[in-house]
C-alpha cells in the first residue's frame, strides 16, 4: 500500500494512503462540507492553488462523467479524504474518479482522520500545505509548506481564464429521463461573460435562461467589451484573493453604469471593490452546499451552494449606492447585494449550484430581466 | 413569523400500541412536540392509549388522557378541554387516521378545533393513491403505472396489460399492511381479497413493478413562509421490493451524483408544495432505474415518520421538535439549531460518517409465518449504528442487533445461496457474507440481489479482510492490522474467533498497541462548527471529542432494538432513570443504539452515546467517562447479561448487586432460598438430557412447562403433557448444555397469575403494585391482560403475597426495583419468578397510581432511603380501575395460529382506565384493535374441561342480547340449559361451518378456547378467520369471563374519560 502525507505550515503532519498519482502538490489547504458533487469540486477553477478537504469520509461511489465537468479539467492541488472507493457505481459514470484525477497528476492522500483536520484547521484557520507521495521525510514537507507563497496578494483569475475569447451555446441537459427541466428560453440576449475561473454551469445556465454568451478573458478592457454591444455583462467566479486584480476591478468600475452586470463569488467580490468597498479573508471560508442564506427582498431563505475563502465587509459599502439582498444566515456574512441606481447585482454564493441546490436558480432570470429592462 | 397567539390549548394524538409498523419513533416524535409546545408556553392535551410510552408521563403535557384512540373517545376529550387545534402529525399513521375521522365527522369544527401540521386536503392527497398519482403527473413526476381497485375483476384486468409481478398496497394501512407482490393468479387473488378487506375504504393500488430498483428516501421539512429543506437523504441497501421497514437503509445517500440527488431534491419539494404540507416533516420516497437512471416517486407521507426518527438521530437535527414549532407558526429561520447554537434550523445537515440501520425481526416467535420480506413489513425492531464509513457502521450495526448467537456459530449451507440470495428473508445479509465467502463473485450477487455494486463491494472488502485475519495471533497482532480491523468494524469478540483467543485478552492487547476507541461528535455540520452537545459515538481514529466533565455521573445502559419481550417499556424506565439522576444533580450518560427511541434524543440526558450494547463497547465509554457508576436495571434482559462481566472487570454497577440478580435467575441457588424462605413455588427440575428431563416430569406430574434457561420473553417455552411430548421437544425444539439446561416445572393448571413491582432499598419494600392477570396461568404475562388492582383475590392472599414479596426483596438485598410472579391455586401462592430489575409493567404501574417507579429507584440507588423519597408505606394506592391489555401482530403473519400460549407474541400494550373492571377492560380491548361488539352472534366453543363453566357464560351472554351458535357438543349443554342456541359444523365436518359464517360477517365475537395439548388446524383455521375477518377472538375462559363484564359495562356505563393529572390528584398520589 502506498502511503502519502499531507503536511501544514504550522508542523502539523498526517499519513495516510496515496490512492491518486505519485506526485506532491502544495497550496492552501481548505475543506468542503458538501456530500454530493466531488467532480464539480474537483473541476472547479476557483479551487486554483488549494488542496481540498472532503469533510464526506466515502469519496468516488459514483465515478465520473464527462457530462459533470464544470472546466476541461480539474482545478484542485491535491485532494484529501477519508476513504476512497475502489469501484465505481452509477449508470452515468464514463470513467473513475481516481483515473480521473490521477490523468491530471493530482495527488489525493485517503485513510486519514479528516475531521480531526478539519476541526484544526476550523480553530486555527486555512493555512499552506504539501501533500505528497513522494516525499517520505515529515520535516521536510512541512518546510517546503512554508515556503509557498501565500494565496492574499495572487493574481490567480488571471492564470486561470481563458486565453481567447470564445462562443458559449451549451444549454443545461437533463441527467435523466425524469428530470423536469423549465424549457430554455429563446436566445434574446448577448451577454460577455469575464471568465475569471468560470464554471460551466454559469454558462449553461446563462443560456438556460436565454442568454448567447460571448467569454472574453479576465483582463478585457470594459472598451473593448462595450464594443461587443452587450445586453449585459457577467462577472465570473474565480480563485483566490480579489484585491489585486486592479486592472479587472477597473475595468468593472468602467461598465457599471453603461450595462447591466450580474456578478457571482469573485464576480461579486470584484464589484464590492469596484463600488469603493474593501475585502477581507475569512478564517476558514465557506465551501459546502448547505449555506442558509436569507433573500431580503422576499424574506424566503436559500440553501446554497459555497466556495469562497474572502468575503465583501458590507459596512465597507455606501448605503447610498447599495441595498443588501443576501445575507448568509449562518455568520451574517455579505451574500449579495444591488446597486440602487445602476443596474447591477451580484451574489457571493452559487446560484449555478453544481454541486448543491437549486434553490437560487432564479438569479438567472432576474439578470435577463434586468437586461429586457435595459433594452 | 413568530409564534401564533390565537392559539392557547393544542391536542396532541399519540399512535397508541407498539405494533409492526408503528413504534416507539411515535413516542419519540410525540415526546418532542410535547415538550417544545409546552416550552412555548402552550397548554398541552395529550392522548395516547400506550401507558408504556414517555410522552403519556404526566409531567410531559398540561393534560394526559391514556384512552382509547377512537372518534367517540377523543370527541368527549374535545368536549371536556375544548383545545383550540390539533397536531395530526406526530402521531403516526393512527393519529393521522383519526384527525381525518374526527374533520369529516365534524367533531372539530362543532368545537372549533383546528388542524395544524397538515390540513385535511393534504393529508387526502398524500394518502388517496389516485389523487396522489394525479398530483404527481401534474407537476411532472413519474410514478409507476398503477391503478385503484375495488375488486378482484379490475386486478385480472390490470395484469392481463401490464403483467406479473404487481405490487399491491390497501390504502391507508400502516406499515404497508396487507400489501404484496403477486407473482402469478394465486398470489393477485389472495393479497387483493386480503388487502381490500383490511383498508378501511376497501381500496388496493396495484402497480407495476419497480423491482429492484434503487430506492431512496428524503426527509424534508417546510415552514409557512415555504422555506424547505431536506434533512437527509437514506438509500436502501436492499432493493425495491422489500418494504423499508425490512430494508438495511443507509444515511446519506451513497451512489447518487450531485446531479441526481439534486433532481430527487428538486422533486421531493415540488411534491410537498403541491400535496399542500403546510408545515413540518415529510419523507417522500422515490426509486430510481439503475440502469437508465428513470425515477418514481413511490409515496410520501405528510407527517414524522419512522424515517424522520431515523435521520433526525442519523443528523442531530431534531425533526419533530422543529415540526411542532412550524406547525405555530414559527419560520425555520427563526428557530436555532441547538447543536451549534448559532446558526439556524434553516440549513441542511451535512455529515461526515455514515449510518446504518438494520431491521429485527422475531419470526422464532411465530413458527409457520412467512419469512420472505416483501410490501409488508415484518420487523419488530431497528438499530442505528454510526461509523466513519459504510464498513464501520455496519460491522457496529451487526453487533447492536443482539442476535443471540456467538460469532460464527452461524450455520450456512452452500446449496441455499442462490435462493437466500433471491428471496429476500432475514437471513439474507449473512447470506451476502457467506456468498463471498464460498467464491460468488460481486457482479454473481448483483444478479441475484440486485443489491447496488457499491454495497456489495464494501461487503466484499470486509469479508476479505475477516479472512485474512485467521493467519494472524494475538502475539503477532501489529498496529496496523489491528486499527485497520477496528476500522473495519469488525469486533474485539471477532478478532478473538480468528485467534482462538478472548475478547478480553484482544482489548489488552489492541490497548497495548495503542488501538482504542476515540469519539466523535454528532454535530449537524461536519464540524464546521463547534458543537455543544454531547452526542457522541465510536470510531477508530486520532482524536478523541468526549471531553468528559469531572461532575458525579452515572451510565445508563439502554435497552437496544425493541423485540417482543423487550420494548418501550424499558426505554420509559431508562428515560425516567435520566431525568432522575438530572434531579439529584449527577450527569446522565445514556448508552442506546435504537434509532426510535426517546432515550437516544440528544437531549433526554445529558451525555448520549450511540453505541452498540456489547461488553466492548460499553468498556470502551467506560475508559472515557470513568462513571460513578452503571445503572443496568432499566434496559430490560439487555445491560442484564453485561452486569456480571462488567462488575469483574471493575466497573462500579449501582443498585441490586449482579450476583443477586444472577442468583435470581440461577435454579438451583434460587430454589434453596425459597426453601430458607420458606416460600412455595412449583415443583421443578433441570435436565441435561431427554432421559432426566421425563424422569424429572414424571416427579412432579403432568402436565409440566418446559423451557431453556437464560430466555427473554417465553421464547421457547412448552407446556407438555405427556412423556412423548417431552422427548418430541428435547429433540427438536431446543438445544441444551452443561451450562444451559432445560428447566421443567410443574405447571399449575388454572392457577391465576399475578405480576408484582416492588420497590427496595434494602431493608423496607413499597409494593409498587400487584396486578392480577385476566388469562390462567401458561399465557406468558406479557401476553396476559392484567388488572390493578386485583379484582377476586381475596385479602387474605394478597397479605401472603405482600409477606413473601417483602421476604424475598430483603433476601435478595435489592436496591431499586423487583418484579416477581405468582400463581395462586387452591388457595396456595406460589412464587414463579423473580426479577430484581425493572419489568414490563413498571410504566403501566408508575401511571396508574402516579408514583414514578423508576425514579424512586434511582434515588435509592444513589443511596437514600425510601423514607427519604417517599410519603407512601406498604402498598401504593390505587384510585381507580386499570386494565392493561396486549396487542398482537397476527395481521402480518397469515398462517400464524393466534392462540395465546407461554411463549410471548405481542409486540405493545394499552391501558384502559375505568371506574369497574369491566369499563376498564372494554377500553383496553377497543384501545388494543379488538372493540367488543355491544350485540349480534356469539360463537362458542370451549374444550371438555370448560364444559362446566359454559353454560353460565352461555347464559350471561344470552342477557345481554346476543344470539348464540356452537359446535355440537357445547350447543347440546346451552340447549340443555333452555338457551337458545344454533348448532354449527366443526370445519372438518362440512359446510356451512364457523369460518363460512365468520365469512359471511355473521358472528361478532368467538369463544374459542384451546384444548390444551397442540392445536388443532380445526381450532387454528377459525382462529385466523377470526383475525382476518377482524371479529374479536377469546381463546380463555377467563378471558370471555371478563369480556362478558366489559359489554356489560359498555352497555351501561357512559363514555367518560380520566385525564392522569386528575386522577392522581384526587388519589392524593401525584408525585409530580
Amino acid at each position: 500500500m502506498d502511503s502519502a502525507i499531507l503536511a501544514l505550515e504550522d508542523g502539523t503532519v498526517f499519513e495516510g494512503r496515496s490512492f491518486g498519482a505519485p506526485a506532491e502538490r502544495s497550496g492552501e489547504v481548505v475543506f468542503n462540507t458538501a456530500i454530493t458533487g466531488y467532480q464539480e469540486i474537483f473541476t472547479d477553477p476557483s479551487y486554483t492553488g488549494q488542496i481540498v478537504i472532503l469533510t464526506y469520509p466515502q469519496i468516488g461511489n459514483y465515478g465520473t462523467s464527462v457530462f459533470d465537468n464544470e472546466a476541461t479539467k480539474p482545478y484542485i492541488e491535491g485532494l484529501v479524504v477519508r476513504e476512497f472507493s475502489g469501484i465505481t457505481s452509477n449508470w452515468r459514470s464514463d470513467e473513475e474518479a481516481r483515473a480521473f484525477l490521477a490523468k491530471s497528476n493530482i495527488p489525493v492522500i485517503s485513510d486519514l482522520d479528516t475531521r480531526t483536520l478539519v476541526r484544526h484547521l476550523r480553530s486555527r484557520g486555512v493555512m499552506r500545505g504539501v501533500l505528497s507521495a513522494i516525499e517520505k521525510d515529515p520535516q521536510k514537507l512541512v518546510e517546503k509548506a512554508r515556503s509557498i507563497p501565500s494565496m492574499a496578494g495572487l493574481d490567480l483569475a488571471s492564470r486561470v481564464s481563458t486565453p481567447e475569447r470564445y462562443q458559449w451555446t451549451k444549454s443545461v441537459d437533463a441527467c435523466s429521463p425524469s428530470e423536469i427541466l423549465a424549457a430554455a428560453a429563446e436566445p434574446r440576449f448577448n451577454v460577455v461573460a469575464y471568465d475569471f475561473g468560470i464554471k460551466q454551469n454559469i454558462l449553461r445556465r446563462l443560456v438556460h435562461a436565454g442568454c448567447k454568451v460571448t467569454v472574453v478573458p479576465a483582463l478585457t478592457s470594459a472598451e473593448d467589451v462595450l464594443a461587443l454591444k452587450p445586453d449585459g455583462v457577467f462577472l465570473s467566479n474565480g480563485p483566490g484573493d480579489p484585491e489585486p486584480l486592479t486592472p479587472q476591478i477597473e475595468n468593472v468600475r468602467r461598465l457599471i453604469g453603461k450595462t447591466p452586470i450580474f456578478g457571482i463569488c469573485l464576480g461579486h467580490q470584484i464589484l464590492g471593490l469596484a463600488l469603493g468597498g474593501s475585502t477581507y479573508k475569512l478564517k476558514f471560508g465557506h465551501r459546502g452546499a448547505n449555506h442558509p442564506v436569507i433573500n431580503k427582498l422576499t424574506q424566503r431563505v436559500e440553501i446554497t451552494s459555497h466556495n469562497h475563502g474572502f468575503a465583501v465587509d458590507p459596512d465597507s459599502l455606501s448605503t447610498n449606492d447599495v441595498d443588501i439582498t443576501h445575507v448568509n444566515l449562518n455568520d451574517n456574512t455579505l451574500e449579495g447585494f444591488r446597486h440602487r441606481r445602476e443596474p447591477v447585482f451580484c451574489v457571493q454564493y452559487h446560484p449555478e449550484a453544481a454541486p448543491g441546490p437549486h434553490d437560487s436558480h432564479y438569479l438567472f432570470g432576474d439578470f435577463t430581466n434586468l437586461m429586457a429592462e435595459n433594452q | 413569523m413568530p409564534r401564533r397567539n390565537d392559539l392557547h390549548r393544542i391536542l396532541i394524538i399519540g399512535s397508541g400500541p407498539i405494533i409492526i409498523g408503528q413504534a416507539c419513533e411515535f413516542d419519540y416524535s410525540g415526546t418532542q412536540a410535547a415538550k417544545s409546545l409546552r416550552g412555548d408556553g402552550y397548554k398541552v392535551i395529550l392522548v395516547n392509549s400506550n401507558p408504556a410510552t414517555i410522552m403519556t408521563d404526566p409531567e410531559l403535557a398540561d393534560r394526559t388522557y391514556v384512552e382509547p384512540l377512537s372518534r367517540q373517545y377523543l370527541e368527549e376529550i374535545i368536549a371536556r378541554e375544548r383545545p383550540d387545534a390539533l397536531l395530526s402529525t406526530v402521531g403516526g399513521q393512527t393519529a393521522l387516521n383519526l384527525s381525518v375521522e374526527l374533520a369529516e365527522a365534524g367533531v372539530l369544527e362543532r368545537y372549533g378545533v383546528e388542524l395544524i401540521g397538515a390540513k385535511i386536503d393534504a393529508i387526502k392527497k398524500a394518502e388517496d393513491r389516485l389523487l396522489f398519482k394525479d398530483a404527481m403527473t401534474k407537476i411532472g413526476l413519474e410514478t409507476p403505472r398503477s391503478q385503484l381497485l375495488t375488486d378482484l375483476e379490475g386486478g385480472f384486468g390490470f395484469v392481463a396489460k401490464h403483467g406479473y409481478p404487481a405490487i399491491l398496497r390497501p390504502s391507508f394501512t400502516m406499515g404497508g399492511s396487507g400489501g404484496g407482490i403477486a407473482y402469478n393468479r394465486e398470489d393477485l387473488v389472495a393479497i387483493l381479497e386480503r388487502g381490500l378487506d383490511l383498508s378501511p375504504v376497501h381500496e388496493v393500488l396495484i402497480e407495476e413493478s419497480a423491482l429492484g430498483w434503487k430506492e431512496f428516501e428524503l426527509e424534508v421539512m417546510r415552514d409557512l413562509a415555504d422555506n424547505v429543506i431536506i434533512i437527509c437523504s437514506i438509500e436502501n441497501f436492499d432493493p425495491m421490493g422489500v418494504h423499508t421497514g425490512d430494508s438495511i437503509t443507509v444515511a446519506p445517500a451513497q451512489t447518487l451524483t450531485d446531479r441526481e440527488y439534486q433532481m430527487m431534491r428538486d422533486g421531493a419539494i415540488r411534491c410537498l408544495r403541491e400535496i399542500g404540507v403546510d408545515t413540518g416533516g415529510s419523507n417522500v420516497q422515490f426509486a430510481i432505474n439503475p440502469k437508465d437512471g428513470r425515477m418514481v416517486i413511490i409515496e410520501m407521507n405528510p407527517r414524522v415518520s419512522r424515517s424522520s426518527a431515523l435521520a433526525s438521530k442519523a443528523t442531530g437535527f431534531p425533526i419533530a421538535k422543529i415540526a411542532a414549532k412550524l406547525a405555530v407558526g414559527y419560520r425555520l429561520d427563526e428557530i436555532r439549531n441547538d447543536i451549534t447554537k448559532v446558526t439556524p434550523a434553516s440549513f441542511e445537515p451535512t455529515i461526515d460518517y455514515v449510518v446504518a440501520k438494520i431491521p429485527k425481526w422475531a419470526f422464532e416467535k411465530f413458527p409457520g409465518a412467512d419469512t420472505t420480506l416483501g410490501t409488508q413489513m415484518k420487523s419488530v425492531g431497528e438499530v442505528m449504528a454510526i461509523g466513519r464509513t459504510f464498513k464501520e457502521a455496519l460491522g457496529k450495526g451487526i453487533r447492536s442487533l443482539e442476535t443471540g448467537k456467538k460469532f460464527g456459530s452461524d450455520v450456512f449451507d452452500v446449496n441455499l445461496i442462490p435462493q437466500k440470495l433471491i428471496t429476500p428473508t432475514p437471513d439474507r445479509l449473512s447470506y451476502l457474507r457467506f456468498a463471498f465467502r464460498s467464491g460468488y463473485t460481486a457482479e454473481q450477487i448483483h444478479e441475484m440481489t440486485s443489491i447496488d455494486p457499491w454495497f456489495l463491494e464494501q461487503l466484499r472488502q470486509t469479508g476479505e479482510f475477516e479472512e485474512s485475519l485467521e493467519d494472524g495471533s494475538l502475539e503477532a497482532a501489529d498496529r496496523a492490522g489491528l486499527m485497520r480491523a477496528k476500522r473495519l468494524g469488525i469486533s474485539d469478540v471477532q478478532i478473538a474467533t480468528a485467534w482462538k483467543s478472548t475478547e478480553i485478552e484482544v482489548r489488552n492487547r489492541r490497548r497495548e498497541l495503542g488501538v482504542s476507541a476515540v469519539f466523535n461528535r454528532v454535530d449537524t455540520c461536519s464540524a464546521e462548527f463547534e458543537s455543544f452537545t454531547p452526542y457522541l459515538y465510536s470510531t477508530y481514529e486520532t482524536s478523541c471529542e468526549a471531553e468528559p466533565s469531572d461532575r458525579k455521573k452515572v451510565m445508563i445502559l439502554g435497552s437496544g432494538p425493541n423485540r417482543i419481550g423487550q420494548g418501550i417499556e424499558f426505554d420509559y424506565c431508562c428515560c425516567h432513570a435520566s431525568f432522575a439522576l438530572q434531579g439529584e444533580d449527577v450527569e446522565s450518560i445514556m448508552v442506546n443504539c435504537n434509532p426510535e427511541t426517546v432515550s437516544t434524543d440528544y437531549d433526554t440526558s445529558d451525555r448520549l452515546y450511540f453505541e452498540p450494547l456489547t461488553l466492548e463497547s460499553v468498556l470502551n465509554i467506560v475508559d472515557v467517562e470513568k462513571p460513578d457508576g452503571v445503572i443496568v436495571q432499566f434496559g430490560g434482559q439487555t445491560p442484564l447479561t453485561l452486569a456480571l462481566p462488567l462488575k469483574r472487570l471493575g466497573v462500579p454497577i449501582i443498585g441490586t448487586d449482579p450476583e443477586n440478580i444472577d442468583l435470581a435467575e440461577d435454579r438451583k441457588l434460587f430454589g434453596k432460598l425459597l426453601d430458607e424462605l420458606k416460600i412455595p413455588s412449583p415443583e421443578n427440575g433441570t435436565a441435561t438430557s431427554a432421559d432426566q428431563a421425563v424422569e424429572i416430569a414424571k416427579r412432579i406430574g403432568y402436565p409440566v412447562l418446559v423451557r431453556p434457561s437464560y430466555v427473554l420473553g417465553g421464547r421457547a417455552m412448552v407446556i407438555v403433557y405427556d412423556e412423548d411430548s417431552v422427548r418430541r421437544y428435547m429433540r427438536e425444539a431446543v438445544t441444551f448444555s452443561q451450562d444451559r439446561p432445560v428447566l421443567v416445572d410443574r405447571f399449575l393448571e388454572d392457577a391465576l397469575e399475578v405480576d408484582v413491582d416492588a420497590l427496595c432499598d434494602g431493608e423496607e419494600v413499597l409494593i409498587a403494585g400487584i396486578m392480577e392477570h385476566i388469562e390462567e396461568a401458561g399465557v406468558h404475562s406479557g401476553d396476559s391482560s392484567c388488572v390493578l388492582p386485583p379484582v377476586s383475590i381475596p385479602e387474605s392472599e394478597i397479605r401472603t403475597i405482600e409477606e413473601y414479596t417483602v421476604k424475598l426483596a430483603r433476601a435478595l438485598n435489592v436496591i431499586g426495583l423487583m418484579n416477581v410472579q405468582y400463581a395462586i391455586k387452591d388457595g396456595v401462592v406460589y412464587v414463579l419468578e423473580v426479577n430484581p430489575r425493572a419489568s414490563r409493567t413498571v410504566p403501566y404501574v408508575s401511571k396508574a397510581t402516579g408514583v414514578p417507579l423508576p425514579k424512586l429507584a434511582v434515588q435509592l440507588m444513589l443511596g437514600k432511603k425510601l423514607r427519604d423519597v417517599t410519603e407512601h408505606r406498604g402498598r401504593l394506592p390505587v384510585p381507580l380501575c386499570f386494565v392493561k391489555s396486549p396487542v398482537f401482530p397476527f395481521n402480518k403473519f397469515p398462517g400464524v395460529d393466534p392462540a395465546l400460549g407461554p411463549e410471548m407474541r405481542s409486540t405493545g400494550e394499552v391501558m384502559g382506565v375505568g371506574q369497574n373492571f369491566g369499563e376498564a377492560f372494554s377500553k383496553a380491548q377497543l384501545s388494543a384493535g379488538t372493540p367488543l361488539p355491544e350485540k349480534g352472534t356469539v360463537f362458542i366453543s370451549v374444550s371438555e374441561r370448560y364444559k362446566p363453566e359454559v353454560v353460565p357464560l352461555g347464559k350471561r351472554f344470552a342477557e345481554l342480547g346476543f344470539d348464540l351458535v356452537a359446535t355440537r357438543g357445547t350447543a347440546a349443554l346451552l340447549q340443555a340449559a333452555g338457551l337458545k342456541c344454533r348448532v354449527v359444523f366443526k370445519v372438518n365436518e362440512g359446510r356451512p361451518n364457523a369460518v363460512d359464517l365468520l365469512k359471511a360477517g355473521a358472528i361478532q365475537l368467538v369463544v374459542y378456547t384451546t384444548t390444551g395439548a397442540l392445536s388443532f388446524e380445526d381450532e387454528k383455521s377459525i382462529r385466523r378467520a377470526a383475525i382476518t375477518y377482524r371479529v374479536p377472538c377469546i381463546t380463555t375462559m377467563s378471558g370471555a369471563r371478563a369480556t362478558v363484564e366489559a359489554i356489560t359495562s359498555r352497555l351501561r356505563d357512559p363514555i367518560r374519560v380520566w385525564s392522569l393529572q386528575e386522577i392522581h390528584e384526587a388519589a392524593g398520589t401525584a408525585a409530580y
